[in-house]
């Protein structure tokens, strides 16, 4: 049977984040949690690895406790078990160190696995190193935005789109693949699996002395990248807001805007309608 | 002996030279930076039948270009470029490395970087250096709505990826000369773990909605199928494109092709025009490039009126027809 590491990340869900408007930037403490989109494209494709092949899916997350609520709901959705690994120490990591850490878990928790799946991207930090990072941090073959994967014998088989090229691969097992969100629609936790999930749960919690890590190699102190800060990217613009009548709207729009929108579309407008003065 | 001079290093990617220009994009920019370092600029390319990418990056500005040319290199494989980049780097001790943020080269800098134990900063859109000495790497995060100025203090090389179209190519200068340094093909190179079996280019896709100057995005706001449609009519009037977020294509009131998101078509356009549209995340990642966003919604509190240029509290749907009934008016002929 495929032993399968699903490792999931659980990220603000930022559509429902609210505003600080003096400040305009995202009050990211006040966020409820979400297992990263993509994640679960990764776990969808373990899942229906399983259906085919048997397998048996360990969902792996690092991050603080509330974090334990993503593997809830990944067994919900039909993973066999969780692994969290939490610790302050932990914290602040870059996927340098977060890849690091991860490996020495799946090292210690789960050393004889056949696959990792990773999502491709977080929705918080968009950078989609950890997956290519933890691939060679484990020393095991690993390939990007995998679909249509098959498993013949050792082999994994599976194509991807890279660069406008079409591309079939072949890796032999152990590997790591980051998943395309392209090909696996994840499906719903249903309701009586997610008490069955908070009921019973199968997690196994790790941390940094567990895993016999000394706490000067991992978290924001080990990680090489430095934070110097964060901005809003919005408040760079200068979010003019509009509101009234529609027509005042419209008018104001091409007043202000008339030339912008005609060069966008390359065709002469009026910029100053004699309708303006009408309102 | 004397310290090498100190160099930033940019990755020639150039599978898609024709469509991805961005390590020519990268060059310039290292060339700008280069001076406040006092580093030589140089291009590092693994490949086969190579002189006219090696002339290429010389007549946009790289002073210095290593070059693997060998026919057992002519297939992008991540392995063995890993391979080869990480000794090279060890060998002649770049300051900086830039590579482009395509696909390959998102799975190639990270482990690159993870050889050499050394900082990544991926997709960045800004890079400065800094009164320390130090590249500032500007990179989007949560869909775009934040910016992260990062650094890589100690650790060598500092590395980034940069997300193509970010920086503006150097004219070709036919005058320029530089030197070529070839870069002998290891015997030991470790046979590569992943086989490619095939690979074909894919047919031109249809990018119209990628290369629109104009993008107008529809959301649930815009109220039914029979009046998502007036986009289209607002798409002609402004030689635009219709995009759509992800309920919308579930309802069926737009084409999937048509999807903006993280797991649909990025756009970059000079107007994107967002109707009716709350913000997901999923779907900002995909628009963070359009230069200049009118959002039109009933709730000013939005993600997405927040993340605009010009945010215009009104219904999507009437906001909509108004405005087609103005172009109308204001188009001259």
């Amino acid at each position: 049977m495929l032993k399968l590491i699903v490792c999931i990340k659980q990220v603000p869900m930022v559509s429902e984040l609210p505003w600080d408007s003096r400040t305009g930037t995202l009050k990211r403490e006040m966020a409820d949690g979400m297992i990263n989109p993509a994640c679960k494209h990764a776990l969808e494709a373990a899942l229906q690895l399983r259906h085919r092949y048997g397998a048996h899916i360990t969902a792996l997350t690092m991050g603080p406790p509330m974090a334990q609520e993503c593997l809830h709901e990944a067994i919900a959705m039909g993973a066999d078990r969780g692994i969290l690994m939490t610790d302050r120490r932990m914290a602040g990591a870059d996927t340098l160190i977060t890849s690091f850490t991860l490996a020495r878990a799946i090292e210690k928790a789960c050393p004889d696995f056949d696959l990792v799946l990773c999502g491709c991207h977080t929705s918080d930090s968009e950078t989609a190193q950890v997956g290519p990072q933890l691939a060679e941090e484990l020393d095991v073959a690993g390939v990007t935005y995998a679909e249509h994967m098959e498993v013949h014998g050792r082999t994994l088989r599976m194509e991807r789109e890279s660069d406008d090229f079409l591309e079939t691969l072949e890796m032999d097992l152990p590997g790591l693949v980051t998943v395309t969100t392209r090909k696996y629609t994840p499906r719903y936790a249903p309701l009586t699996g997610l008490y069955d999930a908070f009921d019973a749960p199968d997690i196994l919690t790790l941390d940094a002395d567990a895993l016999g890590l000394d706490p000067k190699v991992i978290g924001m102190k080990a990680s090489p990248t430095r934070i110097l800060n964060v901005r809003s990217a919005t408040a760079e613009k200068e979010n003019i807001v509009l509101k009234g009548a529609v027509k005042r709207m419209i008018n104001t729009l091409f007043h202000e805007f008339g030339d912008k929108i005609s060069g966008a579309m390359g065709k002469d407008l009026k910029t100053h309608d004699h309708d303006d003065e009408e309102e | 002996m004397n310290k090498a001079k100190s160099s930033i290093w940019v990755f020639g990617d150039y599978r898609n030279y024709f469509q991805n220009r961005v390590t020519l994009q990268l060059l310039a920019r290292a060339r700008e930076m280069a001076p406040r370092i006092g580093a030589e600029v140089c291009a590092v390319i693994f490949g086969h039948d190579l002189d006219e990418y090696v002339g290429e990056y010389i007549a946009h500005g790289a002073e210095k270009v290593y070059a693997l040319d060998h026919p057992d290199m002519a297939e992008y494989r991540v392995g063995p470029y890993v391979t080869l980049m990480t000794a090279a780097v060890r060998k002649y001790e770049p300051e900086i490395i830039l590579v482009g943020a395509t696909d390959f080269g998102r799975e190639f800098a990270p482990r690159v970087a993870k050889r050499l134990r050394t900082g990544l900063t991926a997709d960045c859109i800004g890079l400065e250096i800094n009164d320390d000495g130090l590249m500032v790497q500007t990179a989007p995060s949560f869909g775009g709505n934040l910016l992260a100025d990062i650094v890589t203090p100690e650790a060598r090389p500092q590395m980034a990826t940069v997300r193509p179209g970010t920086f503006q190519e150097l004219p070709h200068d036919y005058e320029a000369s530089g030197e070529v340094i070839r870069l002998p093909l290891p015997d030991d190179l470790p046979r590569p773990r992943v086989r490619l079996i095939s690979a074909e280019r894919l047919p031109q896709r249809e990018q119209r909605l990628e290369d629109a100057k104009i993008v107008i995005c529809g959301g649930r706001g815009m109220g039914s199928k029979t009046k998502f449609k007036k986009l289209f009519e607002l798409a002609r009037l402004t030689d635009g494109e219709v995009g759509a977020t992800r309920p919308v294509v579930h309802s069926r009131w737009s084409d999937p092709d048509t999807l903006i998101g993280q797991a649909g078509r990025h756009v970059s356009p000079q107007i994107l025009f967002s109707f009716g549209i709350s913000g997901a995340i999923q779907h900002t990642a995909a628009i963070n490039d359009a230069d200049f966003i009118i959002a039109v919604n009933k709730n000013p509190n939005a993600a997405m009126m927040k993340l605009a240029d010009l945010a215009i509290v009104a219904d999507a749907n009437q906001f909509c027809s108004a405005l087609i009934r103005a172009l109308k008016a204001r188009i001259r002929d």
